[in-house]
């Protein structure tokens, strides 16, 4: 029971921390203090937030190996559900804030705009895995529903095609996110993902 | 000899906004700079009587001087409603200025230890009257105007801002170009030291920033060389000491922070079309009709807006400056000339 309630609450922590970003933005908004153009303010943080989720949704599988701790994996599906919340949220400001809801504009920029079929592209399947992130679906779809959820990989790089057109003249915060993003990619490769668990045993024992 | 053709953008006595209408705007910009910064300076300049809520500058005394005896409103809006002037917070808290960061916010925070006293500019090139001068020397001959103008970012939104400075034509004239000089180019200063920006690995620009104009469009009496904004010297943020101006042209041609200026033959590159060529012309007049390759011209959010209205207005061929200048483009191609 005490067990019980203590993966509760670390659920509870989690979920309070992936809200606090959005509640930060939305006070600084209402305090006058996003600069004089909130909107895109909002576009691009949630943006990156997005970004941010994946990437830690990404880093449970190699931190559970490396460390064996099960909160890890009781977050994952929280986690990944969050990504898709922030790319929901990115898609409604821009077609909010940025276009004031011209549908006619939001339908043909979406047509026209390469960086902006790629984000929808990742949003697409971002809510294909958020529609099957339930016991049903993986109970429905077995074996599929992993190789389904690999899909989260082309995702980030959709994802990270999208970041790289937006730059306008300096790459080094894309650098950093693609990094990361290879880094974490990087601990799924056979070869690594087999030392990983031998790491830790390396790191307990030092 | 010198003939006055008035154009379009003359001040008339009824272009003037009555001063009970622009200090009930001011009232309501809201107050950025408070109360306190506005009763110290109060008691200073004449030119910064309009502008009690912005925070006092540091300008060296002869600039200081110019700016008082500056001609106030020299250009100002048809519609001084419409084009209202935005908040100087915005203004100079929402900058592109890669040198100090890309981020909005970057110039604000990162510009400050920008030393721009003292500060020389070299005219060069195709000139009988070049050199070396110091900002002093360089600025004083002119009288400073205040001029209104909208400034469209080829991001899609525009603020307007009181500019303080002089024509570029003049100094051009000043400089006696010789028969050869088509082109003028500008360059920033470079200085990794003190520019943040310029010590990124990853950046695409090539330092220095250049930008270049065609002589005529260099010699046009809407374009500015600036040295104040809000009855003030310019915040380095915003280009200091000394920055370009060209209304009807997108932001990125109003290069900042000068250090030189070449009468040349050749068209320059400028910086962004040796970045990405396909999106960034060498002209860059504001166009509604010419898209972005990654977003729409037709439209632009004027600044300051809010939350749900992005207060989204339709762009106007060069920027509305049209009827001034658009006779320079007579016969070109702008979908080519872009």
């Amino acid at each position: 029971m005490a067990a019980q309630r203590k993966w509760q609450l670390w659920r509870i922590g989690v979920f309070l921390a992936a809200l606090a970003p959005l509640a930060l933005w939305s006070w600084q908004v209402a305090h006058n203090a996003a600069g004089p153009e909130p909107g895109r303010y909002l576009l691009l943080n949630i943006g990156l937030g997005g970004l941010w989720m994946l990437l830690l949704t990404l880093s449970l599988t190699p931190l559970t190996k490396l460390t064996r701790w099960k909160g890890f994996a009781l977050i994952r599906r929280q986690l990944g559900l969050w990504t898709l919340a922030y790319a929901t949220l990115h898609l409604l400001s821009y077609a909010l804030f940025i276009l004031g809801l011209d549908w006619a504009m939001l339908g043909s920029e979406l047509v026209k705009r390469p960086y902006i079929v790629v984000g929808m592209l990742a949003l697409i399947g971002l809510t294909a895995l958020g529609a099957t992130s339930n016991r049903w679906s993986m109970r429905r779809l077995g074996k599929r529903w992993k190789l389904l959820h690999k899909l989260s990989y082309p995702i980030l790089g959709l994802i990270l095609l999208h970041f790289f057109w937006g730059v306008r003249a300096d790459l080094g915060e894309w650098f950093l996110y693609a990094t990361a993003a290879a880094l974490i990619m990087a601990t799924r490769l056979p070869p690594v993902a087999r030392r990983l668990p031998r790491l830790r045993q390396r790191l307990i024992s030092t | 000899m010198l003939i006055k053709i008035a154009k379009p953008s003359d001040l008339r006595e009824s272009d003037v906004t009555p001063e009970s209408v622009y200090l009930s705007r001011r009232r309501f910009m809201g107050g950025m700079a408070g109360l306190g910064a506005g009763l110290a300076l109060s008691g200073r300049a004449k030119a910064s009587a309009d502008y009690s809520d912005v925070p006092n500058g540091d300008a060296p005394a002869w600039l200081q001087g110019k700016i008082d005896a500056s001609r106030r409103r020299a250009i100002v809006p048809d519609d001084p409603e419409k084009d209202a002037i935005a908040p100087f917070g915005d203004a100079s808290g929402y900058n592109n200025f890669y040198e100090f960061g890309t981020g909005k916010s970057d110039p604000a925070r990162h510009a400050d230890g920008l030393e721009t006293q003292p500060w020389s500019v070299v005219i060069d090139g195709e000139v009988n009257n070049g050199g070396r001068f110091n900002l002093e020397d360089f600025a004083s001959p002119s009288r400073f105007e205040e001029r209104i103008y909208r400034l469209r970012c080829v991001e899609a939104w525009s603020m307007v801002i009181p500019w303080l400075g002089i024509s570029l034509a003049d100094v051009i004239k000043r400089a006696e170009p010789t028969s050869k000089a088509r082109y003028v180019r500008f360059e920033t200063l470079v200085d990794p030291e003190q520019m943040p920006g310029q010590r990124s690995s990853f950046s695409l620009i090539d330092w220095p920033y250049v930008e270049g104009l065609r002589l005529d469009e260099a010699m046009h009496p809407l374009t500015l060389l600036a040295l104040g904004m809000y009855g003030r010297e310019l915040p380095n943020q915003n280009g200091a000491p000394l920055r370009l101006v060209v209304p009807w042209k997108y932001g990125f041609k109003s290069i900042k922070s000068i250090v030189r200026i070449s009468l040349v033959e050749e068209q320059p590159v400028n910086s962004w079309q040796r970045i990405a060529a396909e999106e960034y012309g060498f002209y860059a007049n504001v166009n509604p009709q010419v898209d972005h390759p990654r977003w729409s011209q037709a439209t632009e959010r004027r600044l300051p807006n809010s939350l749900f209205n992005p207060n989204t207005i339709d762009t106007r061929m060069f920027n509305g400056y049209a009827d001034e200048v658009a006779e320079m483009y007579a016969g070109m191609d702008l979908r080519k000339h872009f």
